[in-house]
């Protein structure tokens, strides 16, 4: 019996009503995936109006609309839960060999606060004055004067970041106390390790935004006066509170995108991961410098020139455990037996856009040059690498790896290497025009662009619909195998942790018998013993 | 970098030998690990080589690749400070310009109370900018000069650039500010010194040759450069004896430059944010005031009060955001004498 038979009187309550962590993992995967799809077609929307400099398709005010809502669901409602909420609440007590992680119940409410907030979001866009139109950093005084949704879309990530915290102590507790017989911290899979990073992170610092969008509410309802100057209060203070939570918010997406790239690498490659506590600890370091880096955000806001010194050389830091990573990573195909599974193929491309992503960052790090680049579209285009050539197609990959485990169905390959080419190329085009852009001055969030733009934004265009072409292509193999895939055997790739003990799809408590570890996740070819 | 955009400033040289210096390791970087990733995948691909072998780290290599990035690292860090720094520190003898951004325009007065909508600045001489915000944030962004500050509402910025290059130049607001962001444009010109200063010294409010400089402009705004010199008005609309009737109307006509209200209102019949100022007068509006709705004749009374308090009555069809004015009765007066002017 697996965790996808019928349960109970079966139906949707025995869905949305379940503490078992997997079917947690599919509730989240459903309401994700509609987000994004949701995100991607208002994507689309943008790009579409760029093949005109001025008015066309939608107003400006609308616009404004679409590339905060935009940012808001992706940033809020995929890429933050992203891979934690599916793939962690999947995978996590499986790789430590528990049955479920420490609190499910309170597994369950998080996703219900995730429903929650996402239902709210919707709600700003279709009710009252419309949905905000300030971007989704929401920066003062705008999102005090605006007449938009404001209160209603930062309450509704108010409450989304409750659902982040309660995973984080959920992951966190689940890390500490319900490891199997054997399995010591070192010999954890560092899919853990990376969740486990990223749980403290969520822990920590999640509460600073909740407590900063409380103080737009009240500020906009009662003006109280903390960050509007005209009543004597800061707007430079709202960025740093924003960046102390959001700047290790790109963690919280990314650092779990690495933690499931290192399950791939090693299951493909066939041999252990090279440096594994080199990337155990450089996931702890991450999560430790990247909390010291957030006023990067603001070289240009104005504070002190001596903050700014800090800040930057701080950035330049947090880059080294990133690459200390890609290296690993590299040398862990040395002496391998590669197999190029479409789910290896993205997860090598990761690598690359993640690269990409990582060395953008670490120029734009640089005082000097980021007061040019701020604030343009090279920003866009840096973050985009990051964001969805890291995150986004590190969340494929893992889908790829783990999809016949989760469904007990085996998806054609052949689809899902069609899907990588139109993706890469259209991924290329679109955000390395973006970059472009931004060196030659484009400014981001502009509903009108001037005409020595337009041929990049027309490059960019294009490079939207192969990518978006590509995804539909991902997406409909992934349906396709759901219907009428072949059934998955317990290990198809043959991979050597606890998840490739168990059959496709698992029992609804994983282990009948707790399983005991006796050596390290990754071993393929042990050495005789001497 | 000149291919793709201007270097116009002094401190755009230095900007772009960064970008580029770092932009080639960084790449220098990416094909080294994408070189690896695809000769292990081919090398050592399951049909060659059908034996792995397990390798589980190498102590010296990775004290070599976290010590040799961070030390490329530190390299990088220290020359975007230095050019950091020149940005931050303006020349003492630099001509200083106190720059007003709103919703969504720029204005710039000058030492000797000359005030433009764009800016003027002399080949070769140091400017230096005070920037103030009248109501939410802004980023004052000339691309061409790497130059960009954010106008954080109760603060004064500062910038300052040294212009390198005769011409026009973007001025772009970078920080999202409202519906018309993307409209919130200007230009630098950039003049010879002794036609600055002749312009500078004149009562000319924009330098007579501008439009001979302004090849490749490709702002359809009319903003001083429609005004003929205007014969009554002094620098700065201050101490104007006495004005003609045409002499005001000229003035208002300066005026609208100078205000931004080019920002969102047409003198050509096209619709932008707020009505359009061809045929504006005379006309019968629909109008909200009070939560109802009335038609009214746009008569010199009624201009003037929606100039002086726009919160008042808002035309129907368009968005309540004029933001509050700040021109005296005289000024209102003259805008309202070009207004009749545009009727006709």
């Amino acid at each position: 019996m697996s965790y996808l038979d019928r349960q109970g009187k079966g139906g949707l309550t025995s869905w949305i009503f379940s503490t078992d962590h997997k079917r947690v993992s599919l509730l989240y995967l459903a309401l994700m995936t509609a987000f994004f799809w949701v995100a991607v077609g208002i994507g689309v929307a943008m790009r579409l109006k760029h093949l005109s400099g001025s008015d066309f398709l939608v107003s400006a005010r609308t616009y404004n609309a679409l590339f905060t809502v935009h940012g808001v669901i992706m940033v809020f409602m995929f890429v933050i839960p992203g891979l934690p909420a599916v793939f962690g609440n999947f995978f996590l007590p499986i790789l430590i060999g528990a049955k479920d992680v420490a609190f499910p119940r309170l597994n369950l409410l998080s996703w219900w606060l995730f429903l929650a907030g996402a239902c709210l979001a919707l709600l700003s866009l279709f009710t009252g004055p419309g949905a905000p139109d300030t971007g989704w950093t929401f920066y003062v005084p705008f999102s005090l004067r605006t007449g938009t949704n404001v209160s209603l879309a930062v309450f509704a990530a108010f409450v989304l970041g409750f659902s982040s915290i309660l995973t984080g102590i959920n992951f966190i507790t689940t890390v500490h106390r319900l490891r199997c017989e054997g399995m010591t911290w070192h010999r954890m899979p560092l899919f853990v390790w990376a969740i486990y990073s990223t749980g403290w992170i969520q822990v920590l610092a999640t509460p600073v935004i909740g407590i900063t969008l409380l103080l737009v509410i009240l500020e906009r309802a009662f003006g109280i006066g903390v960050f509007d100057p005209a009543r004597g209060g800061d707007p430079v203070l709202y960025q740093h509170l924003f960046w102390i939570y959001s700047h290790p918010a790109v963690y919280i997406m990314i650092v779990p995108a690495m933690g499931a790239i290192t399950e791939i690498i090693p299951t493909f490659a066939r041999r252990c991961i090279f440096g594994y506590r080199a990337i155990a600890y450089s996931s702890l370091a991450i999560a430790g410098l990247g909390s010291l880096v957030w006023a990067h955000h603001m070289f240009t806001s104005g504070m002190a020139d001596l903050a700014n010194i800090i800040f930057s050389l701080l950035t330049f830091l947090v880059a080294v455990p990133s690459a200390i990573k890609v290296f690993n990573w590299t040398a862990t195909l040395y002496k391998g037996s590669v197999d190029m599974q479409p789910s290896m193929l993205f997860a090598l491309t990761f690598v690359f856009l993640f690269t990409i992503g990582g060395l953008t960052g670490v120029m734009q790090g640089a005082l000097g040059l980021n007061v040019h680049l701020h604030d343009t579209y090279w920003i866009v285009g840096h973050f985009h690498y990051v964001m969805f050539g890291g995150t986004g197609f590190a969340f494929f990959a893992a889908l790829l790896y783990w999809f016949p485990k989760m469904f007990g169905r085996q998806y054609d390959p052949k689809p899902a290497y069609a899907a990588w080419v139109l993706m890469f190329l259209g991924f290329n085009m679109l955000y390395g025009s973006f970059m472009v852009l931004g060196a030659m001055g484009m400014p981001r969030r502009y509903f009108a662009h001037l005409p020595q733009f337009h041929s990049l934004h027309l490059a960019a265009t294009a490079g939207s619909w192969a990518l978006v072409a590509g995804l539909a292509v991902l997406f409909g193999n992934f349906l396709a195998a759901l219907r009428r895939g072949a059934p998955a055997e317990s290990d198809p790739w043959g991979g050597k942790t606890l998840e490739w003990t168990l059959p496709s799809p698992p029992p609804p408590e994983n282990f009948d018998k707790l399983p005991v570890v006796t050596g390290a996740p990754y071993s393929y070819n042990p050495k005789a013993p001497a | 970098m000149s291919y793709i955009l201007p270097q116009a400033s002094s401190v755009s040289l230095s900007i772009d030998r960064y970008f580029l210096g770092s932009l080639a390791l960084c790449l220098a970087v990416l094909l080294l690990v994408t070189f690896f990733i695809v000769y292990f995948s081919i090398r050592y691909s399951r049909a060659r080589n059908p034996r792995p072998e397990d390798i589980e780290g190498n102590a010296a290599l990775e004290v070599v690749w976290t010590v040799v990035p961070l030390a490329l690292f530190l390299v990088m860090f220290y020359f975007g400070w230095t050019d950091f720094r020149t940005l931050r520190n303006p020349p003492p003898d630099a001509l200083a310009v106190q720059v007003t951004a709103r919703q969504w325009s720029w204005s710039f007065e000058y030492p000797n109370g000359k005030r433009t909508g764009e800016l003027y600045a002399a080949l070769g001489r140091p400017m230096r900018l005070e920037l103030r915000s009248a109501d939410v944030i802004h980023g004052f962004y000339v691309p061409a000069f790497r130059v960009k500050i954010d106008v954080v509402p109760g603060r004064t910025a500062t910038a300052w650039f040294l212009p390198r290059l005769l011409g026009d130049f973007d001025i772009l607001c970078s920080v999202i500010c409202g519906t018309s962001h993307s409209a919130m444009l200007s230009k630098v010109r950039v003049l010879a010194e002794d036609e600055f200063k002749r312009w500078y010294f004149s009562d000319d409010r924009s330098p007579r040759p501008a439009n001979a400089l302004s090849k490749g402009g490709r702002d359809a705004r009319p903003p001083d450069s429609t005004s003929p010199r205007a014969a009554g008005a002094a620098s700065g609309g201050r101490a104007a004896p006495r004005p003609s009737q045409a002499g005001r109307a000229d003035r208002g006509a300066a005026l609208l430059g100078e205000k931004g209200c080019l920002s969102c209102h047409s003198v050509d019949g096209s619709t932008m944010v707020g009505p359009t100022f061809k045929g504006l007068f005379g006309s019968r509006q629909k109008v909200a005031a009070d939560g109802k709705e009335q038609v009214m004749t746009a008569d010199e009374a009624f201009l003037r009060a929606e100039i002086l308090e726009p919160d008042l009555r808002v035309i129907d069809g368009y968005p309540a955001v004029m933001p509050p004015s700040e021109l005296d009765a005289g000024e209102a007066d003259a805008i309202v004498s070009h207004l009749k002017r545009l009727a006709k």
